[in-house]
């Protein structure tokens, strides 16, 4: 498969047996038939030295052929008010909005249209490359007359935009003024033109904010011409606003005197955890926002004293909208599953094959939901999946320094870059630079397939599943998004929960379920590295979207701009949850130190692994030296390492049983933990960049092992998995299936 | 070039990631021609949505093979003289 022509989502990440979930399917020209099957996933890293991939057929009534075809996504942000009353006496016409744009010169853009273009009438508000703000209005007659200022907006700064139709004398005004003040601002101005002619304002299209639109697809009009960057308080009104009147409708509310003429007005301020925009004039023309533009962002009047939206609303009435973010592709749905009754909770996919075309939608059949079915969990971490999903950072970047070889692209990173529209990683910049903070799993996320070359998060957790299976050790599955919504009550119904490889992304929910399990006689494996480290919301009236703010410091790809860290969803303070006042190392015993993807190194037994407490992960093990092999950089210490620290709340009688050692100069210290900057930050020099596996008993009986290294579980097969990462993972789990309390 | 994937000593890994600091468009990356087994060199095109430029006459076996290539291309490329090893 030299290039890849198919992929697809499904509408639901976890099933419980007798649920439904649905699969949609889009295929390049050249695939026109392929065929579907429900497969449980045993094993998928196909390198050479790997376990290959593995699944087993189960019987469903999806197997069969079904035919290709291309489904469209339609990308890119905007807002939909439907037509109605307010605009009814529309005549003369007022348009005003504060705007920030980024992409200026990209192309034009549209600020606010309502407008339909057979019939000719309507209006448009237009920032061009060029002219700056433009003005297009119906002339009745199937066509348009176009109004320029003709000055170039600059990118990046604030302006208050307003233009003005006067049916009686045929007078266009429009101003665009910059609300900062500069020396030699020449983007500032306005205009007066006359109409010749009577204009056509009224129309019954829906009115849109930041798009216009010449088409409905999936009932709603499809948003073109996209704005980029950020509209506050846009107004449209129904007679010539004066200067200060336009002025006056900066504010949070709709001066009295001007209710009688106002069509709509709308506060982004309001309703944030939610996708309608409020109309604050008395006619009430709410609207829906479309495809998660950013909420929460600093407006026009932000003053820097407060850094809270929750607590100063009126200084975020901005919108921040981009043309490739994207909620859902709502594509149709090219088959269902209803699971049958009988099925063993597992990590599941729909297998994809034409030729030697392949996709892997994959999927989680948790146990009944009143019961579980094992006395072992996985936790599939679908927050991290989400995060990562569609990471672009490969094929737009290459990512050569971060590993510090030559990066190598596959069909599946070049099928992603063909489709823009398919949105962005939690790592990646909109196309405006802005960084991502929103993802969803309502759309194929290329690179979290169980075979994807890239051994990260699903594809390489796929050796924990491996290991399991081949260890023939009962296990149900669950996943984030089953945790955040039920609870610890969950996790308390299992002996032992094993985490992946990379559970960095946690809600408040996830984290709070993590901690109770273990302070209420839980055991939880930590098969990591870098867990538990980013913040988190979910929106329970938006399935599948996620939202997380890069705030202060962390280990990171872009950040949040000041004044932006907490988040729309959930209202509560984003980034790392170590600035929330919750550690990873006083939920698991070690947090993320460093990083580096060069070589993984190996971990020497510490003299704490010889206390008794610890006799049972080393039983049967007599090596000084652990996990020196592994199918990821070749050894069972890497890429993303968690080290103990009492300091930043490692419990006091933790055990560190190994610490890895000999790392390169690819591994660096962790910018959070850096506080002047000193030569030794590589891990040839700073003796703190190194891993701990740690075990320490919690409340009740219940225990907590943490293996420091993503890179822990690449070293589980290794030699058809007798070695000594495999019996340490194994001693472990024994003892942590066994109801025997811990001291 | 005995071991073209490091680790490297000091002085060398300094060559190698002034070599690496490249602006995006135009750097050099391995696409799959046969998973595991056969890479094409390319040069990234630096902008969403374009592809990878490939350049066909550069087809490699294994990945040390491949570094030793483009170690050898950006060498001529900074100093403008060819790589001569004793």
């Amino acid at each position: 498969m030299l290039e890849k022509k198919i992929a697809g989502y499904s509408d639901e990440i976890s099933v419980a047996p007798g649920e439904r979930i649905r699969f949609m399917v889009s295929c390049e020209p050249g695939v026109d038939r392929y065929q579907a099957d429900i497969v449980r996933l045993i094993s998928g890293d196909r390198q050479p030295s790997g376990p290959g991939y593995r699944d087993e057929l189960l019987q469903t009534s999806v197997s069969g052929e079904y035919p290709g075809r291309s489904q469209e996504t339609y990308c890119g942000s905007y807002a939909v008010v439907p037509d109605g009353p307010a605009f009814d006496a529309l005549s003369d016409l007022s348009l005003q909005a504060a705007i920030f744009p980024t992409l200026p010169a990209l192309r034009r853009a549209c600020i606010i249209s309502k407008m339909d273009i057979e019939a000719g009438c309507g209006f448009a508000l237009w920032t061009d490359p060029a002219d700056g703000l433009v003005l297009q209005l119906g002339d009745g007659d199937g066509g348009l007359r176009e109004f320029t200022l003709g000055q170039a907006l600059v990118a990046r700064e604030w302006y208050l935009v307003s233009a003005t139709y006067d049916s009686s004398s045929g007078e266009v005004h429009l101003r665009q003024q910059l609300l900062d003040s500069y020396a030699r601002d020449t983007s500032s101005g306005e205009v007066k033109h006359d109409s010749k002619g009577t204009a056509v304002v009224r129309c019954n299209a829906p009115l849109l904010i930041a798009a216009a639109s010449r088409e409905e697809a999936r009932g709603k009009p499809v948003g073109e011409m996209i704005f980029n960057g950020r509209i506050e308080r846009p107004v449209v009104a129904s007679r010539v606003l004066e200067r200060s009147e336009i002025e006056s409708l900066r504010s949070d509310a709709v001066p009295r005197g001007l209710r009688t003429d106002i069509c709509a007005a709308w506060d982004f301020s309001r309703a944030m955890d939610t996708d309608d925009i409020i109309d604050i004039s008395p006619n009430r023309a709410h609207g829906r926002l479309i495809n998660l533009p950013i909420r929460a962002v600093r407006g026009s009047n932000w003053t820097g004293d407060e850094l809270d939206f929750n607590h100063a609303p009126d200084q975020y009435a901005a919108i921040h909208f981009l043309d490739d973010s994207l909620y859902d592709c709502e594509w149709d749905a090219d088959f269902e599953l209803e699971v049958p009754a009988d099925t063993p909770s597992g990590l599941y996919a729909a297998r994809l094959t034409a030729g030697d075309q392949e996709d892997h939608i994959s999927f989680v059949v948790r146990p009944p939901r009143d019961r579980a079915t094992a006395s072992l969990a996985l936790l599939i971490p679908t927050a991290s999946y989400m995060a990562y999903g569609n990471s672009r950072g490969g094929i737009e970047f290459g990512n050569e320094l971060l590993a510090n070889h030559l990066a190598v692209i596959g069909p599946e990173e070049r099928y992603l870059n063909r489709h823009p529209e398919y949105g962005n990683s939690m790592y990646d910049n909109h196309n405006d630079g802005t960084g991502v903070c929103y993802s969803s799993r309502l759309r194929p996320l290329i690179n979290i397939r169980p075979t994807h070359h890239w051994l990260w998060q699903l594809s390489a957790d796929m050796h924990i599943v491996e290991w399991l299976e081949a260890q023939r050790i009962p296990f149900d599955v669950i996943t984030d998004e089953d945790m955040h919504q039920d609870g610890v009550s969950l996790l308390e119904r299992y002996s032992c929960v094993m985490t992946c490889s990379h559970p960095e992304y946690y809600s408040t929910n996830m984290w709070d379920a993590v901690h109770a399990f273990t302070q209420r006689g839980g055991r939880l494996m930590y098969m990591g590295g870098n867990g538990f480290y980013w913040r988190v919301a979910y929106r329970d009236d938006k399935p599948g979207a996620m939202e997380m703010r890069r705030t202060e410091d962390g280990s990171r790809s872009w950040a949040s701009e000041p004044g932006e860290y907490f988040m729309a969803f959930t209202g509560e303070y984003g980034g790392l949850w170590w600035r929330a006042g919750r550690t990873p190392q006083s939920l698991v015993g070690n947090g993320f130190i460093a990083q580096g993807f060069d070589h993984s190194s190996y971990f020497r037994r510490t003299a704490d692994s010889h206390d008794p407490r610890a006799a049972f992960i080393f039983e049967g093990i007599d090596d000084e030296i652990i996990g020196d092999f592994g199918l990821i950089g070749g050894g069972a210490a890497g890429l993303e390492l968690d080290s103990a620290s009492r300091a930043y709340g490692t419990p006091p009688h933790a055990l560190t049983v190994a610490t890895s050692e000999q790392h390169t100069d690819c591994y660096i210290r962790v910018n959070e933990d850096i506080g002047h900057m000193l030569l030794s930050i590589g891990g040839q020099d700073d003796p703190q960049v190194h891993a701990d596996v740690v075990f320490f008993e919690t409340p009740r009986g219940g225990a907590v092992f943490s293996t420091g290294s993503i890179g822990w579980s690449s070293a589980l097969f290794h030699n058809d998995h007798n070695n000594n990462v495999s019996r340490m993972t194994r001693n472990v789990l024994d003892r942590f299936l066994d109801p025997t309390p811990f001291a | 070039m005995g071991n073209p994937m490091g680790p490297h000593s000091a002085a060398l890994q300094r060559i190698v990631t002034r070599m690496r600091d490249t602006e995006a468009a135009g750097r050099y990356v391995l696409v799959t021609r046969i998973p595991y087994q056969e890479w094409g060199l390319a040069q990234l095109s630096g902008q969403r949505g374009v592809d990878v430029t490939l350049l066909e006459d550069q087809v490699f076996t294994s990945l040390e093979d491949a570094e030793r290539a483009v170690f050898k291309m950006r060498w001529e490329l900074i100093t403008g003289t060819p790589l001569v090893l004793d």
